[in-house]
């Protein structure tokens, strides 16, 4: 039985479907996180009251992040296997490749995207998790530090790859859960432009409103 | 495409004299090409020249020469049996092509294809993966009744697109991660629509995955460049069917044999 486990989570499929479950985690906790940000545009107190609601929600809190950070992890370290495995698959490169038709942007750059992201959410959290917030509420440090523009575009800049990673994954984790069907995927990649937008522009823009309101 | 009856190109081929060997880009200017030849008679006349001038002929696979054998294959400017669509490299011509045109010509490449001499690459990953699953095993005695077993008549139409695949491994060499699963998917499919083949689903679908797996093929990232190289234009809803099987399985199924 141990044996048949092992090998359900190891082979190709079993990897592409815990990237998959974990790929529509991360797109569903970015979904609260975006509406989460909202509260910044009803101004300082609400933002910074939501937020300490948040904090208290506990045991429920540390659960979620657990869990978060459990899911993240699965996701990046089956996401460094795949992309070395994936090397290994053809050890000579072609003189000459074209793409027939199919590749993108953004299917071309998983790896590189995922890794860029993983990068952001480092700075991301040592900037506004990890620090001391009892002096300086979090909508202060926010404000301030969208101040500088050069904040601003690295987040801007964060965001498009971001989009660019989600691009490609939103279609993606349908295919790998095996939903593949001639009306719905279509409408299921239209869908996935939209959440790309959503999630790109969204998160985007609340650091150049606070540019603009500074 | 070409309006002249004949033209000059230049190939950039790949040689090597065997799997051992590191193999290099030759470069040989091909002059007089009959625009109506295939490519493949294309390297026919190259290689009747160099004999004659006692050189190794360029070799390379192909036995029907009319896209159904699945034995030809080769990277034609970085596209599995070039740019045509729903063509194998044997039904390319040379009218496709321009005077003065240079021609990258290179073996299918993956860790689980070797090169044997030149073009020439050996598939045979793709028949192990058969052997570990892509059969019924009934006893099928005369021909049987028509409407004995009842098939709906989309069920069979997709499965006859799926077994149209002519296991050339065009998908495979496409593919940025050297991945089989169009080729795998297309052949759990053709069983998986049938009820002959619902029987066996759950241990067939894990033997050809298994199997897959230790040939040292790339996985899916979904790019989906195989189903635009395909000679046959199989789908990847194929891919997306071999994944629910999987999940079936793990769910239902047992340990492939080997274990
Ligand atoms: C933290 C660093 C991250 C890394 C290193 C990373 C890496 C990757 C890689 C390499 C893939 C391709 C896997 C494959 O096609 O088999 C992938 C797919 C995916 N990623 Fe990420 N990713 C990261 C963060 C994220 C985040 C934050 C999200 C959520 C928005 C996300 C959502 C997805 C989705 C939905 C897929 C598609 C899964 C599939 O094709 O089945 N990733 N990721
Ligand atoms: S030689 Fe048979 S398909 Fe090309």
């Amino acid at each position: 039985m141990n044996g048949y486990i092992t090998f359900l989570f190891s082979s190709s499929i079993g990897k592409k479907l815990l990237m998959a479950v974990t790929g529509l985690c991360l797109i569903g906790f970015l979904a609260m996180h975006l509406l989460g940000n909202t509260m910044a545009y009803a101004g300082a107190t609400a933002f910074n009251d939501y937020a300490k609601k948040l904090h208290s929600l506990e045991p429920y809190f540390t659960v979620f992040n657990i869990g978060l950070l459990t899911i993240g992890l699965v996701h990046i370290l089956i996401g460094v296997i795949l992309f070395f495995e994936n090397l290994r698959a053809r050890p000579r490169k072609y003189e000459v490749f074209k793409n027939p038709g199919g590749m993108t942007f953004g299917s071309r750059t998983m790896p590189y995207t995922g890794i860029l992201i993983l990068i952001f959410v480092i700075m991301h959290l040592l900037k506004f998790t990890f620090v001391d917030k009892s002096v300086i509420p979090i909508y202060q440090q926010m404000a301030a530090t969208f101040a500088n523009p050069g904040w601003v575009l690295m987040y801007v800049v964060a965001m498009v790859i971001v989009a660019f990673h989600i691009s490609h994954g939103f279609w993606s984790l349908f295919q790998t859960f095996g939903i593949n069907h001639p009306r719905y995927t279509p409408l299921i990649m239209r869908l996935g432009l939209v959440v790309t937008l959503v999630i790109g522009i969204g998160f985007g823009i609340l650091p150049v409103y606070l540019l603009i309101i500074a | 495409m070409s309006e002249h009856e004949t033209i000059n190109i230049t190939l950039k081929v790949w040689r090597q004299n065997g799997p051992e060997d590191s193999g290099r880009f030759e470069t040989i200017p091909v002059a007089d090409v009959d625009t109506h030849s295939s490519f493949l008679e294309m390297l026919d006349f190259l290689n009747e020249k160099l004999i004659l001038e006692d050189k190794e002929p360029i070799e390379f696979d192909n036995d029907c020469r009319e896209g159904i054998c699945g034995t030809c294959g080769i990277m034609v400017n970085g596209i599995p049996h070039g740019h045509g669509k729903g063509m194998t490299v044997c039904q390319l011509h040379m009218r496709e092509f321009d005077d003065g045109d240079t021609i990258v010509v290179e073996p299918f490449r993956a860790r689980a294809y070797k090169v044997i001499q030149d073009l020439m690459v050996d598939r045979s990953p793709l028949e192990k993966i058969i052997q570990a699953g892509g059969y019924i095993s009934v006893n099928t005695g005369g021909a049987p009744d028509g409407n004995a077993v009842p098939v709906a008549q989309e069920k069979s139409e997709e499965a006859m697109d799926a077994a149209a695949c002519i296991g050339c491994g065009a998908c495979v060499a496409s593919c940025p991660n050297a991945s089989a699963m169009l080729f795998v998917s297309a052949k759990v499919s053709q069983f998986a629509l049938l009820p002959q083949g619902r029987a066996e689903a759950n241990t067939r679908v894990l033997s050809m995955l298994q199997e897959m797996d230790a040939c040292g093929f790339g996985n899916c990232t979904n790019h989906r460049v195989c189903e635009a190289a395909c000679p046959k234009e199989v789908s990847i809803t194929h891919i997306a069917r071999f994944n629910r099987e999987f999940l079936k399985a793990s769910l239902f199924g047992r340990m492939p044999m080997g274990e």
